[in-house]
């Protein structure tokens, strides 16, 4: 059974048609990409995904069963900011979902748990390359630590489904670059699904497996509203050339001009 | 030269600049203190700097003859009790509601609307009420600082609560926590130092609220003090204390910054 189907999914503000006639289904350790022109409606799916907005109509389901409409440990996520608690160092922002699971009250733990958790989390930071940054609060780390951290903190929960927001917009291409490389790597040794959203088309053309082009098929030049976006490209990851990006980036950019009049 | 809003002082400068208006306000005090002794030498309206010294040893460091206390320790002690009780109880009030009301939708809902309108009666006018209520002890004169600024702390705190960006509320939750803990391991922890804020910003109408008090009712400190001695034109006795308030209310708000800067580096270093 796939990980994640989405069945003729609507969403609606009011008047405002943000997504029509989504359908799509991703199997379990897939990684898709989300691309798209702002206001298409990539962050009003991945909200979707959290639980923090509901489908107007249609389904969307997580291993046969419709998402909760509210964020819970089967999804985790890592932002393109306020990712990681500021209050906690990187070793504590690690170990915190497993001191939240072992202690449902205090939220605390103490003693040998303790001790069990920090090995773990040691562990997690180690293969994020943070292991020099332990007792570190996050003001004092880099984006792109920050960054790594926030992923570490999502995967030591190991959620069934991974959810990336635009998680390296904030970052230099440099940085960037290294941080591909550590998503990919973490991805395969970990057997994750992935959804990552993001605007860099040439980000969404060589990561991961699979690529999402979210675009209005119909587009009112005086009401852009009035129609949704869909899913207009659904392309495995290394087989698209040259010509592909190219109509793809013509036809994002004519919805962005449209969206921004 | 420099245009003069590009201009900054250097950090000798800057105490200079700092330092002036203060020698300016005491050289001012001192002639017009003489012009006016020359005059009259019975004048107590400006007293001259031996007249507060003896002022202050005898309040200070002379037990009082009729109860054989050290008058100005008592009443510092006396209203910094008063002070602290009071302040402390509004502070805990201030974080659980703040908190509740900051956090939880369903209780702002219920809960704001009430405080909203609470703080909007001015706590001088129901003084009486408090008198009446809790008689003329100790406990009108912490009530009065507690209805004073309770409903600040909490305003402000449920503000605070509520700028906790939602990323990290959407964030505990994908980590497993239920309400309960993204209270203690999230809203908690982060609205500690910012307690510490709001209750230095409070401080100031706590010290009015509690001389006021004291003005009205009381048989000992700071307050009833000046307020007492007022009947006898004492200014050798009323700016000498007027001058240990404002240092009292100094040192505790320097007091909280510093233990804010040492207890919650990372809400320092973030900003």
């Amino acid at each position: 059974m796939a990980a994640i189907e989405i069945k003729n999914l609507w969403k609606e503000y009011g008047k405002d048609v943000v997504l029509e006639r989504l359908n799509a289904s991703v199997e379990e350790g897939e990684f898709v990409t989300v691309v798209g022109a702002s206001g298409c409606g990539k962050t009003t799916f991945l909200k979707m995904m959290l639980g923090t907005e509901s489908p107007t109509r249609g389904e969307l389901l997580l291993d046969g069963k419709p998402i909760p409409d509210e964020p819970d440990e089967t999804r985790g996520i890592v932002f393109q900011r306020y990712s990681v608690l500021p209050h906690l160092t990187a070793m504590e922002n690690v170990m915190l979902s497993g001191e939240l699971e072992s202690s449902r009250w205090l939220g605390w733990t103490f003693g040998h748990r303790r001790r069990a958790l920090r090995e773990q989390a040691l562990e997690m930071l180690e293969s994020v390359g943070l292991n020099q940054a332990l007792g570190k609060y996050p003001h004092e780390l880099s984006g792109g630590m920050q960054q790594r951290l926030a992923l570490a903190q999502a995967l030591i929960k190991k959620p069934r489904i991974l959810l990336l927001d635009e998680p390296f917009g904030a970052l230099d291409p440099g940085i960037r670059r290294d941080m591909h490389e550590l998503v990919l790597d973490l991805w395969r040794k970990q057997d994750l699904t992935v959804f990552m959203i993001t605007h860099d088309l040439a980000e969404g053309f060589f990561l991961g497996t699979r690529m999402w082009v979210f675009d209005k098929e119909r587009l009112d030049p005086q009401d852009p509203a009035s129609y949704g976006a869909r899913i207009t490209y659904d392309l495995p990851v290394g087989n698209s050339d040259k010509g592909t990006l190219q109509s793809i980036t013509r036809s994002v950019d004519t919805t962005a001009r449209a969206l921004g009049a | 030269m420099k245009k003069l809003i590009n201009r900054q002082a250097g950090p000798v400068g800057r105490w200079a600049l700092g330092l002036l208006p203060f020698v300016i306000l005491a050289v001012l005090y001192l002639v017009a203190s003489d012009a006016r002794l020359d005059a009259n030498p019975n004048d107590k309206l400006l007293p001259a700097l031996s007249s507060f010294a003896d002022a202050i040893e005898r309040m200070a460091f002379e037990p009082s003859k009729r109860s054989g206390e050290y008058t100005l320790l008592a009443d510092t002690l006396a209203s910094l009790q008063r002070l602290g009780i009071g302040v402390l109880i509004s502070a805990l009030i201030g974080l659980v509601v703040g908190i509740a009301t900051g956090a939880l939708p369903l209780f702002r809902a219920g809960i704001s609307p009430l405080v909203t309108g609470m703080s909007l009666v001015p706590p001088l006018a129901i003084l009486p009420i408090l008198f009446i209520v809790f008689g003329l002890g100790e406990l009108a004169k912490v009530m009065l600082i507690i209805i004073g600024i309770t409903p600040f702390l909490i305003r402000d705190l449920q503000q605070r609560a509520e700028e906790i960006p939602t990323e990290q509320i959407i964030k505990m939750q994908t980590l497993g926590a239920n309400t309960w803990q993204i209270i203690t391991r999230l809203v908690w922890p982060q609205i500690m130092p910012r307690l510490l804020s709001s209750v230095r910003l409070s401080l100031g109408s706590a010290w009015l609220f509690l001389i006021a008090a004291e003005a009205i009712a009381a048989t000992e400190g700071l307050g009833y003090r000046i307020f007492l001695v007022r009947r006898y034109l004492a200014m050798d006795v009323i700016l000498p204390y007027v001058a240990w308030i404002t240092f009292l209310a100094f040192a505790i708000d320097f007091a909280l910054k510093r233990y804010s800067r040492w207890r919650y580096p990372w809400f320092h270093g973030a900003q």
